[in-house]
């Protein structure tokens, strides 16, 4: 019940954000084009309604990486680290996910996809130990070599992809992987379409947002539940009082980078064991958004995995609605725009939470302090 | 003797940068501010400096237009990290927070005003490069030292040595730095003598800040004749050059200049010959500068000397 109550507050000092960067938003239209504004706020807020099913079938489908992306930084932040290279990380775990699903074929069909989702997530986890392998053995801090592994593994993923037989030199971009690889739609293309004339246009999205909300409750349940979870807490908060208690900080600190690293190259594994109409690596020397975007999806979520859920499928939903701007005349990197101003906010919205918390505790304590003499409730 | 002065012009172009935004971040650190948001100072610093050369440069040029565009970009900087200044000091919010904001809003402004404001709706910002020094004028003559650092140069390079001397005048000797340092190792003592924390953090993140904005100018001019909303993570770059220097001046310089040289080698490998010989793939050389970079701090780290209380927001009310 507590608990519940405590999320429900910290949810709402979210929604308080969100509102102060959607005004912002809004007056940024104003200003660039006070005809359309309203219009583009609308639009804005519809996000994948405004292509009906199909859209919102975009927008689950969008939502995946980046909810994965999420977990994985919002992980790192309950341990007490800034997991800055979930970019990295992820493109890792996506070539060897697309080296699986390209060459293994000797797998059955229904293992194939499965098995190279787990390479990947392996993957994953190897280039973020070695940020905790790094930070715990020889006090490296996990920002710096975060960025570096990034940039390590983004030429890593290019050199591989250009010199193996995974490369469309066409397309400059990853061959297809096998049929079987790809992640199964599990029925959610016969939900989420529309309708052009007698055909059906399907949204991509398939079962990776099921294994992103699985992976969510999850590590929920790792967090909240588990020693182990309640370990790597206890080593975010005070790290001196819990080798105090007797736990060792340097497990906690690798452990939580692999599975940080882990969450992050399920997210490439989602994006790209995908048909040949989904998404490919492109080999280009941009390191990936979805990387940074789980940064902003963590710290809205308040790192809280459920919220995570909810505020990756918010950023999709917005993100896709900004693709509809164009019509109004707008550009649609005003919805990043929006997404920093919102996180910017959240910043003071936690302020404003506590201390309208703080004003109702005083005010029921002086109110208790005058009726009852003996305070029934100590407890907080 | 050609390829060693050549290296050494080139690396100036990525060092410069790197050196004055890594000092930029020091100040704010040494303050007791993380300052993550280097990079969208960066970005902010060169959008609006670069703007300005875009749309005066039919009337102006050369060395004038450059310190104008200098001071603009220092400007946009500061008020930009005003930001998360505010956030970060006044409100006490975390600090990563507000950093990764910053971060977010920068290039994203950036392309939606070129978009909107101007012809044609690109996002490039171009500019004509009239900035470049082809040999300083008696300096350029000298033997050794004047190909090495006095032709093919930028008033930029120098302006950043300064900053460098400055700086680290300005945090060891004199009364200013004194108190900038006490306020990010110990904020607490700071006060009970007197030092006003929230002022002094204030000028560490707002110095970071012009700092920031003006590495991100100095950035985009030598190497590009356009400005596409990014500094490629230059950024946070810095932030690891801060980090490999211990928050100190000279190290600081050593670590730029270390990673940019690195840096030189991945980008102009193929008119070293010795290098070209060597057959090793272009995408190889760009992994080095962040190898190399992981493996010096892998020896180095042992002892870290961060402040104590970056990071840490600072509660009058708490004792």
């Amino acid at each position: 019940m507590n608990r519940m109550k405590k999320g429900l507050s910290n949810a709402s000092a979210s929604v308080l954000a969100i509102l102060a960067g959607l005004l912002a938003g809004f007056v940024i239209l104003l200003i660039s084009n006070p005809a359309n504004a309203f219009q583009g706020l609308v639009t804005i807020l519809k996000g994948g309604w405004n292509n009906g099913m199909k859209g919102m079938g975009q927008v689950l489908y969008f939502a995946t990486p980046i909810i994965m992306t999420g977990l994985s930084v919002g992980f790192a932040f309950k341990t007490g680290m800034f997991n800055i290279g979930a970019a990295g990380q992820l493109m890792i775990g996506g070539f060897v996910s697309v080296y699986v699903g390209m060459t293994w074929t000797f797998l059955p069909g229904h293992l194939h996809w499965i098995v190279a989702l787990l390479m990947g997530m392996l993957a994953g986890m190897v280039w973020g130990m070695i940020v905790g392998l790094f930070k715990a053995l020889l006090n490296v801090n996990e920002v710096i070599t975060s960025i570096m592994l990034n940039y390590v593994g983004m030429y890593l993923v290019n050199f591989s992809i250009k010199n193996s037989h995974l490369y469309d030199p066409l397309k400059n971009q990853t061959a297809d992987v096998a049929a079987s690889a790809i992640i199964p739609k599990g029925g959610l293309d016969e939900l989420f379409y529309v309708t052009k004339g007698r055909l059906k246009d399907a949204s991509s999205v398939n079962a990776g947002i099921f294994i992103a909300i699985g992976f969510a409750i999850l590590i929920y349940i790792i967090l909240t539940r588990t020693t182990f979870g309640y370990e790597l807490k206890a080593c975010g908060l005070n790290r001196h009082a819990s080798r105090y208690a007797g736990i060792s900080e340097k497990r906690a600190i690798i452990s939580a980078m692999a599975i940080a690293g882990g969450l992050a190259g399920v997210a490439g594994a989602l994006m790209y064991l995908a048909p040949s109409r989904g998404m490919h690596i492109h080999v280009e020397e941009v390191l990936a958004a979805q990387g940074f975007n789980g940064i902003a999806v963590a710290l809205l979520g308040l790192s809280n995995p459920i919220g995570i859920i909810f505020t990756g499928l918010f950023v999709a939903h917005i993100t896709e609605g900004g693709r509809h701007l164009q019509s109004l005349k707008y550009m649609k990197e005003i919805i990043e725009v929006i997404i920093g101003m919102i996180i910017y906010f959240s910043a003071f919205s936690l302020l404003v939470r506590d201390f309208l918390a703080g004003r109702a505790r005083r005010r029921a304590d002086s109110a208790r302090d005058a009726s009852a003499p003996i305070p029934e409730e100590a407890k907080e | 003797m050609d390829i060693i002065y050549f290296i050494v012009q080139q690396m100036m172009f990525f060092s410069i940068p790197l050196l004055i935004v890594a000092l930029g971040g020091m100040f704010s650190e040494r303050s007791g501010v993380v300052n993550i948001a280097l990079e969208g100072i960066m970005v902010a610093g060169a959008f609006f400096s670069i703007y300005f050369i875009n749309q005066v440069q039919d009337r102006m040029s050369g060395q004038g237009l450059l310190l104008l565009a200098i001071a603009i970009a220092a400007v946009s900087g500061l008020l930009f990290s005003f930001l998360h200044a505010y956030a970060a000091i006044t409100l006490k919010s975390d600090q990563t927070i507000s950093g990764t904001a910053l971060n977010m809003i920068a290039p994203a402004a950036a392309i939606y005003l070129a978009r909107t404001t101007l012809p044609n709706g690109v996002q490039q910002i171009q500019f004509i490069n009239t900035f470049r020094i082809e040999k300083v004028p008696v300096l350029g003559d000298i033997p050794v030292l004047g190909p090495l650092l006095f032709q093919n140069s930028y008033i930029t390079t120098y302006l950043g040595l300064l900053i460098l001397a400055v700086s680290a005048f300005v945090l060891y000797k004199t009364r200013f730095g004194l108190r900038l340092r006490a306020c990010g190792e110990h904020p607490q003592a700071a006060d009970s003598v007197g030092i006003n924390v929230y002022k002094m953090r204030y000028a560490g993140v707002l110095i970071s800040g012009a700092l920031a904005g003006l590495g991100g100018l100095v950035y985009v001019i030598p190497t590009s004749t356009n400005f596409n909303a990014t500094v490629s993570g230059y950024g946070f770059l810095a932030l690891a050059v801060l980090i490999f220097g211990q928050w100190k001046p000279l190290r600081i310089f050593i670590a730029a200049f270390f990673f940019g040289l690195m840096k030189t080698i991945a980008s102009s490998y193929s008119g070293i010959p010795f290098l070209q010989d060597l057959g090793i793939p272009s995408d190889i050389y760009k992994m080095i500068p962040f190898i190399a970079t992981m493996v010096v701090l892998a020896f180095t780290s042992r002892r870290s000397q961060a402040p104590k209380a970056s990071g840490v927001p600072y509660d009058k009310g708490a004792r």
